[in-house]
């Protein structure tokens, strides 16, 4: 945010902090470590938020939660940046300072009333003026949060609702205060950070500007191109169109990880050439025209990744691949070679010591400073520098250094896949605790907590429908029809639906999402489908028994 | 292990003043606040601890650690007690060698103590302790097992132990009883000191006392969430990975031919380092380092336990790294 993709502060400051915010995170399941710190920083004394629209582990830990309906966040955030405004709460000093905006903030959120608030997203009115208050008069608060924020089709609109509290409040840039997306991945933080995305080089430097181009053109010796790339959703379109032939993927599964799988899958096999590299053969790479077995990049490789507080970490090789593997950067080596480009065989730190080189905010990270320092958190600029464990202290100097923070203001988009008479279900996803994205890594342990997946509902809907715990329903959305056993879960107001992506060979729940996608940052909205549950014909289910029966004993 | 904290405190203020003290006979200047234990060891003197752990609160349930301090009527715990001004503290009086080998004795002459360390091992030799003369260990088999937890069935002939069988009621941990010292590290990881589960809490009184879920329940239909923190804290190998488990029954756990590895987990955003113990090759065992500021030396189930996935099968097993 304000131009670097990364949380402001670090896990120790939730020690030290008043007020905690999780919104649209499950973290006691989905970053249970990271909860840990939060959990610190109550037993210290700060109040716990949970904006989630489930009473989830987290929440259930929290002083208040907040269940608002998925996909209102905008107009929940808003309502409460208004009444920070109304109460005269806002922090006049900080925002007349440090930002930029504001009145058309202020007048964009003058709709957002607690009464309008509370019927659009279901939480009592009494609730969003508590958090408010306590958000605005705290001396300091942490406002965190996942993919309950981003996988929505305006995953950019609900970060900047966010965002924009923090400036009303001045809860950014200190010690205790900030905002944190934390990372669903264990470097996605670091595929942002290295210019993994369309639009940024290494260090999040622009593509378009010509001078860091120049930077990279010198080092390189040849010229780059000046247009940004396709994030992940223009490339599936490309696909479509016909504009995108060939494909290479390095350690994704995208033929079950993304939303809408039956058009994904067409996608994929309608390519002229698709190379996968994998440590296994995934879906993704059954599809594939060319695998490329790698190694375990966490513990059969050196390397660095990135984690959510921004400390760039070595990973190391603790492990012989198994024959028949090689490690990533051999491979891209070899690739290179075969394509006429002899890079040599460099060894991970060589690869390191060029990014450092080019991308500034990396520049003092060296491996044998990583090491003694457990890790370093960017920016570190140089080797004398010791790293930033908190970004944007720069706001609160007199005057501010560098460029203002502007407040962006938000219009309330509910989803795009509307709850109707046919679909009246509104279905969300998420982790559990001992299961990870879809299962290719957790699914290979032997995990006690593990049952197979199902569709939650909430006891109340579950005597609606007339179904009972394990019973096998069919799950229709507007795109497919899947079936799945039923399992009660409180957690759940009626109305609410959840499953996870965990299992995709027993469930296929992409099947049902939909791709729409946030056409700022190309995230899709694996958390808002509308479904309809329909039991199953009792005698075709009886049918089906007296199959498995005639099955089993042969006739 | 992790480099002990010298500056360790109990009530997490920042240090205001410096204390002058004496320990054994040497002037000591800690900053207020600072622990006896902590002094001791950044004098370099040794205090024996069972319960006491870095990264956990001092609980101050097994009195190996206890220090005479002059005026003091009882003997103090040296792991909890702040160095006060002008303390006069003896480390190695008679009645602390007393206390101490009086500890030390009753232990090992009911726990199993084999897997506690070269440190428990040289305490008792140290501190004169004699187990044995308790009377003859119970004899094993059906008959010691019978007696599990009990104690007085046959006072004067054999010694009372704790006795009894390995609970294996899943594949992650195995929880062997008759080795649990009852220092409470493992309720306490669990618990408010680090993972909030609460799923394991000392029931019984007395000899009779021992770690247990709600209940008594086996752990798969307990509260517990698999995070191995409690096995990461045990000192005795009461609670011990399944994997090690499994090679010291095969006779094959061999920490020489084991490496020790720090990466990063592979799972989510949050960046735990991991200790990976290989053996031949193979995941055998993973921690964290208890000074370390992201984990503080707890992970989660899926960073302890999710590892087998890097792992090619044995022959005959689906091969999930083709």
């Amino acid at each position: 945010m304000f131009g670097a993709g990364g949380g402001t502060s670090s896990y120790e400051e939730f020690h030290h902090t008043d007020l905690i915010v999780l919104w649209g995170s499950n973290a006691r399941e989905s970053h249970p470590i990271f909860f840990h710190h939060v959990l610190r920083g109550m037993q210290n004394g700060a109040r716990l938020y949970v904006v989630d629209p489930r009473r989830s582990t987290s929440a259930q830990h929290a002083h208040l939660w907040l269940g608002l309906d998925v996909g209102t966040d905008i107009v929940l955030a808003n309502a409460v940046g208004r009444e920070i405004i109304a109460a005269g709460l806002v922090n006049r000093e900080f925002v007349r300072r440090a930002t930029l905006d504001f009145e058309a903030y202020q007048a964009s959120v003058e709709p957002f009333t607690l009464e309008m608030a509370e019927e659009l997203t279901g939480v009592p009115r009494d609730a969003i003026r508590q958090l408010a208050h306590d958000y605005a008069r705290a001396p300091r608060a942490e406002l965190s949060w996942t993919l309950g924020i981003t996988e929505h089709h305006n995953a950019v609109d609900n970060v900047f609702a966010l965002i924009n509290l923090a400036l009303l409040t001045g809860h950014v840039g200190r010690y205790g205060s900030g905002l944190n997306p934390v990372r669903g991945q264990n470097n996605v933080q670091g595929g942002g950070d290295m210019g993994a995305l369309p639009n940024k080089f290494p260090g999040f430097e622009d593509v378009q500007n010509g001078t860091v181009r120049a930077r990279y053109e010198a080092a390189w010796g040849r010229a780059l191109p000046a247009t940004n790339g396709w994030h992940l959703s223009q490339m599936f379109e490309a696909m479509d169109r016909g504009d995108m032939r060939a494909l290479y993927i390095i350690g994704e599964n995208p033929a079950q990880s993304e939303a809408d799988s039956r058009r994904t899958e067409r996608l994929l096999t309608g390519l002229d050439h698709l190379v996968v590299q994998d440590m296994f053969l995934t879906r993704t790479a059954e599809l594939a025209d060319v695998v490329l077995p790698s190694t375990a990049s966490w513990c059969e490789a050196e390397g660095t990744v990135t984690s959510s507080e921004r400390r760039v970490q070595r990973v190391r090789k603790a492990l012989e691949p198994p024959p028949g593997t090689k490690g990533d950067l051999e491979i891209l080596s070899l690739l290179a070679a075969r394509l006429g480009f002899d890079w040599g065989m460099p060894a991970a730190e060589a690869v390191w010591d060029e990014c450092r080189s080019l991308s500034p905010m990396h520049g003092g990270m060296a491996y044998h400073r990583l090491e003694a320092l457990n890790g370093i958190q960017w920016p570190c600029p140089d080797e004398a520098h010791p790293g930033s464990p908190f970004l944007h202290g720069r706001l609160w100097d007199d005057p501010v250094g560098g460029a203002k923070a502007a407040f962006h203001p938000v219009r309330h988009d509910p989803p795009l896949d509307a709850l109707s008479d046919e679909y009246p279900i509104r279905l969300t996803t998420g982790r559990r605790l001992d299961s990870y994205n879809t299962g290719v890594q957790s699914g290979r342990f032997s995990s006690p907590l593990r049952r197979p997946e199902s569709l939650n509902l909430s006891p109340e809907d579950m005597r609606l429908l007339g179904v009972v715990e394990g019973e096998r329903v069919a799950i229709a959305s507007r795109r497919g029809r899947i079936e799945a056993p039923v399992h009660a879960d409180s957690t759940l107001r009626p109305g609410l639906a959840f499953m996870t992506l965990h299992f995709p060979d027993q469930v296929s729940t992409n099947t049902l999402t939909l791709d729409a996608w946030d056409p700022q940052s190309g995230t899709a909205e694996f958390k808002a489908t509308a479904i309809r549950v329909e039991r199953l014909d009792s005698s075709d289910s009886l049918e089906a028994s007296a199959d498995a029966v005639n099955l089993k004993v042969g006739v | 292990m992790a480099a002990v904290r010298p500056m360790t405190r109990t009530d997490g203020a920042f240090p205001e003043r410096s204390v002058r003290a004496t320990i054994d006979g040497r002037a000591v200047t800690v900053p207020e606040g600072t622990t006896i234990l902590a002094a001791c060891r950044a004098e370099g003197t040794e205090v024996p601890t069972l319960c006491f752990l870095e990264n956990l609160a001092p609980v101050n349930v097994c009195r190996a650690c206890v220090v005479e301090v002059e005026g003091s009527r009882a003997l103090v715990p040296a792991c909890s007690r702040p160095l006060e001004a002008d303390m006069v503290v003896s480390t190695r009086s008679e009645r602390v060698d007393h206390s101490r080998r009086m500890v030390l004795e009753l232990l090992a002459s009911s726990v199993d103590m084999s897997l506690a360390g070269p440190d428990l091992e040289r305490w008792l030799e140290e501190y004169g302790a004699d187990p044995a003369r308790h009377g003859p260990l119970a004899p094993t088999g059906a008959d010691r097992q019978a007696r599990a937890g009990r104690h007085g069935s046959v006072a004067g002939e054999a010694r009372a132990t704790l006795d009894q069988p390995v609970t294996i009621d899943n594949e992650l941990y195995v929880r062997d009883y008759s080795r649990c010292i009852l220092c409470y590290k493992c309720v306490e990881a669990c618990g408010d000191q680090a993972q909030h589960t609460f799923a394991i809490a000392v029931a019984g009184r007395g000899f009779d006392a021992h770690i247990a879920t709600e209940f008594d329940v086996a752990l798969p239909d307990s509260a517990c969430v698999y995070c191995g923190n409690c096995v990461a804290v045990c000192p005795t190998g009461a609670l011990m990975f399944k994997s090690e488990y499994d090679l010291r029954q095969a006779d094959d756990w061999d920490a020489s031919r084991q490496t020790v590895t720090d990466t990063i987990c592979p799972y989510c955003g949050v960046g735990c380092t991991l200790e990976l113990h290989v053996q031949d090759n193979r995941i055998v065992k993973v921690t964290s380092p208890m000074d370390h500021e992201v984990t503080h030396g707890h992970l989660c189930v899926k960073g302890r336990f999710g590892f087998d996935f890097v792992h090619v099968p044995p022959p005959g097993a689906e091969d999930t790294r083709r």
